[in-house]
């Protein structure tokens, strides 16, 4: 393929990320609509028109080729490259950048982003570039994953330095106050990603991996996934609800990832993702 | 099911009628603005000078569309963040603008703009741009079009489902 083909492939997985939602997040958001069906409170109404304007948003943006978020978001791409692919480093950041502003086009996404954050915010026009990150591995094969992160929950992000002798309970209630102070921003439901160690950058940086996962897949170690179930009891027991009109379900999905870190801390990232936790992929053999 | 169609401008009367999680329809115009347009506009405030629209009776939409669909005059246009405009929401209020929809709650200084100036807060659906999209009959831009999808577009909608987020008395939803 040549760099526009490949520019070409990854833009289609793009606009059907901007218009498709995984089936496990899908069946999720129905599992809370059915919930609040019938309930008769003012919250319930509410929770239950929203999840059924999600369910109608997601068969328009089909219908009518739009996104189903304006906000398409930032693109942050993990891309495994095989050492002894076809094709360049370069050339797959330069066919990732060319892919969103076809997707832009095609998928009549937005403009999202400004070349520079704090002056003058001039919008590239272009919705790219892109955040990028490469993991090396062996082979031919690239393997490129990617989240169309919109920004009203990533502004409800944080990073916390915690203490190394911390608690799985302080783990827990940290993250929990950090949901609380984000409360109906983020349009919940939410998926959280966390990420566990490493330095406070790779703590983030894996808490956009966690969001990788399918939405109810669980952490292969059983501690980690049983952490899992009890960060997302926690958060529902916040009674944030769906859109924030408080109820008793607002985590869609909570997923951990963690990697080995200093004698000295415990870096903890938090990456909150609306309902509209949007990915995709793309493998280049 | 339990939505009442309302006509914009709401009269006072009106507006003094609803509480929170009412569920409205909305018809009618509605003025498009979010944080760069929200910023530009106050420094016009500050400095006095004319402002490129009439902020009396309007309705603020916080909204950045996406591209244009090829058979709606519109794009993708859900919601922002409301408390984004937090820091500008009680000037415009004190100038004339008495409705804003947005996502997500509002700071003390607003909900006490919208009880002095007998206002109105309103929550649109976050996320649901596509659905928002075919509300919309038509849009053009009246300012700051440089801005891109943070232009001030005024559009007319039909349909526009909303919930009351914050009341004329200050009650919240949050």
């Amino acid at each position: 393929m040549t760099t526009v083909e490949l520019a070409v492939k990854i833009s289609d997985a793009i606009i059907y990320a901007s218009q498709n939602l995984e089936e496990s997040l899908v069946k999720r958001l129905n599992e809370f609509k059915e919930h609040y069906k019938g309930d008769d409170t003012p919250n319930s109404k509410a929770s239950y028109q929203l999840l059924k304007a999600i369910d109608e948003t997601l068969k328009l943006s089909i219908k009518h080729n739009l996104p189903m978020c304006q906000d398409t978001g930032l693109t942050i791409a993990f891309i495994e490259y095989g050492q002894e692919s076809r094709y360049s480093m370069a050339e797959i950041e330069k066919a990732f950048n060319k892919a969103l502003e076809i997707a832009l086009d095609r998928g009549n996404m937005r403009a999202s982003i400004v070349k520079e954050p704090l002056y003058e915010r001039q919008n590239s026009k272009t919705n790219s570039p892109a955040v990028i990150y490469w993991i090396p591995k062996e082979g031919r094969e690239v393997t490129i994953n990617f989240l169309l992160k919109g920004f009203g929950s990533e502004n409800c992000s944080s990073l916390v330095m915690l203490n190394p002798t911390s608690t799985e309970d302080e783990l827990i209630e940290t993250i929990v106050k950090s949901v609380k102070a984000a409360g109906s921003k983020p349009c919940p439901p939410i998926v959280v990603g966390v990420g566990l160690g490493g330095s406070s950058d790779r703590a983030m940086y894996l808490s956009k991996i966690a969001l990788l996962r399918s939405v109810g897949e669980r952490h292969p170690e059983t501690r980690y996934a049983n952490l899992e179930k009890k960060i997302e009891t926690a958060i529902n027991e916040l009674q944030i609800g769906p859109g924030g009109f408080k109820g008793d379900l607002t985590a869609l999905g909570v997923a951990i990832e963690y990697e080995p870190t200093h004698i000295a801390g415990l870096p903890l990232g938090i990456t909150i993702s609306c309902w509209a936790d949007r990915k995709g992929k793309v493998v280049l053999k | 099911m339990s939505y009442k169609v309302v006509r914009l401008p709401l009269t006072k009367e009106e507006i003094s009628n609803l509480k929170p999680f009412d569920m409205l329809l909305l018809e009618g115009k509605l003025i498009v603005a979010r944080d760069q347009a929200h910023k530009l506009l106050a420094i016009l405030i500050e400095k006095n000078e004319p402002l490129p629209l009439e902020l009396a009776d309007q309705v603020i939409y916080y909204m950045g569309p996406a591209k244009k669909g090829n058979n709606l005059p519109i794009g993708s246009c859900g919601p922002t963040t409301a408390g984004r405009m937090d820091r500008f929401t009680p000037t415009l209020m004190d100038r004339g603008v008495k409705v804003t929809i947005g996502k997500g709650p509002r700071n003390q200084a607003v909900v006490e703009s919208i009880i002095a100036n007998k206002g109105l807060y309103l929550v649109a659906y976050g996320g649901c741009g596509a659905l928002y999209a075919t509300k919309v009959i038509s849009q053009k831009v009246i300012a700051f079009e440089e801005l891109g999808p943070e232009a001030i577009l005024e559009i007319e909608v039909k349909d526009f489902p909303v919930i009351v987020g914050i009341d004329s008395q200050g009650n919240s939803i949050y």
